[in-house]
């Protein structure tokens, strides 16, 4: 019979009490010391920054050293322009092949693959602007927001590859199943209903990806470069929100350091919108459950 | 055999005639493929498998299989876990294909046309033999609506009245006055009974001339089971259906022939009533009274 005093009374239930009591604050408290760096980044980068922004700051260009005001309109086009440009190129190379693994798994170009993508996701960014550096600013001669834009895709290309094939393992085979039994071609079950289903997850991965890229500096050092002026055309160097902020926050002028928290405010705007967008879209347009 | 010759009595096989001689709102059962079987000498039979084998890798899951498949009835094959029933069925529409490593040799003839001739297109196979699965499958990302048109609109077809033709195939499958005022409600909310039964109805809005059954009933409960045996019954005036269960009640009460699968071999085929009450074989006989399996 089991009664109520051995339920509760003896040594080994007060000790498993205790012990996950003990977890349960211990993970607890590794959350919150996680969150006290974003937390104090996004708080300090809005204290600083947001008093530097005004209209000024996205439609004006840089002023002269030794005047104040003027803006980052250029270097935030520029931004937008790379990280566009790269969306382009690495976007559906990206998926594709991440749909390629998936639905391929075992081959062995598959395995060199997915080998290939995992040391790429390790490489250091201003190693891809060497890469970039070597094969588009050399043989064009000038820096280009190409040879920038080509860096950053370079950069997203193993994260949204490895996404892409997680997610699209993680759609059962039934639907796979379910859409070859109406006799529906292997591309269109695998485009429409396989990569559908998986679209949210993939989205948040890309999303990441962007927000990953937009942030870089070391590899627009020596490919997009920078520029004072708005930019000429893709084949020209372009302004960007990282390398201003690193070129005005090594300045000496206090009107420089103002302007550089105010792109720093931007930009982490900037990657929240996009993510808080991402969610919006992806939404399931289907209710229930 | 008999059913050999006239190959080219179907055409929508061979890819050279696409979906647009099969338009996509012809009513269920009216005028069902009557083009297609005129000729065949004996049209009772819709597929005749002849000396099927299959296997995974090196495991030879189905040691010649010889079985006709009668039209316009229920035939349920049934036979202990691992006797290759589900493999069976599964290559009458070539979804064992899916499956790597799989191979299959032997004949079966749909309508006399051997569907596993390296000419024929296996999409196209699977649209006129529709399959429903163990686990009901729903689209996660489709509503209601969108499951029972999916087949359709993957397959490129156009639909002249959408709405007309959702709810006859949900009507059919007398799933309609449960979900007409749901209809944009994502298929996966509804309850397993009925994900079952939108699942039939996404099959049967292909108007497919075979409807292959993975145990359909196996992961529903009594109540969903008897609607769904009770819609088996009525396919069977429009379709011609094959049905796989290791429930031999549900065999009993649903099919006309039963085949009895053991070890990968057909032990004994014939009507239903003939193997539940006076089987000729011995081991029929202890599987259905529960000796093994």
């Amino acid at each position: 019979m089991i009664g109520e005093p051995a339920m509760n009374g003896d040594a080994g239930y007060r000790r498993r009490k205790i012990t996950d009591a003990i977890f349960r604050w211990l993970c607890g408290g590794a959350v919150l010391l996680a969150l006290v760096p974003l937390a104090s980044v996004l708080y300090y980068v809005t204290y600083r920054g947001i008093g530097g922004v005004d209209l000024d700051f996205f439609t004006s260009l840089p002023k002269p050293v030794g005047e104040t005001g003027g803006g980052m309109g250029n270097a935030l086009s520029g931004t937008l322009v790379l990280v566009g440009m790269a969306c382009l190129i690495g976007i559906p190379i990206g998926v594709l092949a991440g749909v390629f693994l998936a639905e391929f798994p075992g081959s062995r170009f598959s395995t060199v693959v997915r080998f290939s993508a995992d040391v790429m996701s390790g490489i250091p960014s201003i190693t891809v602007g060497i890469f970039a550096y070597a094969v588009v600013v050399l043989p064009m001669g000038r820096f280009s927001a190409i040879a920038g834009s080509l860096a950053l895709a370079v950069i997203m290309l193993p994260t949204v590859t490895r996404t892409t094939e997680e997610l699209l393992r993680l759609v059962p085979g039934t639907l796979r199943e379910a859409a070859l039994g109406l006799g529906v071609s292997k591309w269109r079950a695998t485009l429409w209903i396989v990569l559908r289903t998986a679209a949210p997850g993939i989205i948040t991965g890309v999303m990441l990806a962007i927000a990953r890229v937009g942030g870089e500096s070391a590899p627009l050092l020596f490919t997009a470069f920078n520029n004072r002026f708005w930019s000429q055309g893709i084949d020209q160097p372009i302004a960007s929100l990282p390398v201003q902020i690193y070129t005005y926050a090594v300045s000496p002028f206090e009107d420089w350091h103002r302007q550089a928290w105010a792109a720093a405010f931007v930009l982490v705007a900037l990657v929240l919108l996009l993510n808080v967008t991402a969610k919006v879209l992806v939404r399931n347009p289907v209710r229930g459950k | 055999m008999t059913a050999k010759a006239d190959v080219s009595m179907s055409p929508p096989l061979l890819g050279v005639s696409s979906s647009e001689d099969e338009p996509a709102t012809r009513v269920a059962g009216e005028t069902r493929a009557t083009g297609r079987t005129a000729t065949t000498k004996d049209e009772s039979i819709k597929i005749r498998v002849e000396e099927l084998r299959a296997s995974y890798g090196d495991a030879e899951v189905l040691k010649g299989i010889t079985l006709p498949i009668q039209s316009h009835k229920v035939t349920a094959i049934i036979g202990p876990s691992g006797c290759g029933k589900s493999t069976f069925i599964r290559c009458l529409n070539r979804m064992h294909e899916v499956t790597p490593g799989a191979r299959a040799a032997g004949r079966v003839l749909l309508d006399g046309l051997d569907i596993n001739r390296e000419d024929v297109d296996p999409v196209r196979v699977r649209r006129r033999v529709g399959m429903v699965f163990q686990k009901p499958n729903p689209f996660p990302t489709m509503s209601i609506r969108d499951n029972v048109l999916a087949g359709l609109r993957l397959n490129g077809l156009r639909i002249k009245n959408p709405d007309a033709l959702v709810e006859r195939a949900l009507r059919h499958v007398a799933l309609w006055d449960e979900v007409k005022d749901v209809l944009s409600r994502a298929g996966t909310s509804l309850s397993g009974g009925q994900q079952q039964r939108l699942c039939i109805a996404r099959t049967l809005a292909l108007e497919p001339e075979v409807v292959l059954m993975d145990e359909p009933c196996s992961a529903l409960d009594p109540v969903a089971t008897a609607h769904v045996e009770e819609l088996i019954h009525e396919l069977r005036e429009s379709y011609t259906i094959v049905i796989v269960t290791h429930n031999m009640q549900q065999a009993a009460r649903v099919a006309d022939f039963t085949a009895f699968f053991y070890m990968g071999l057909l032990v004994e085929y014939d009507l239903t009533d003939v193997i539940f009450t006076r089987p000729k074989e011995r081991r029929t006989e202890d599987y259905i009274t529960g000796r093994f399996g």
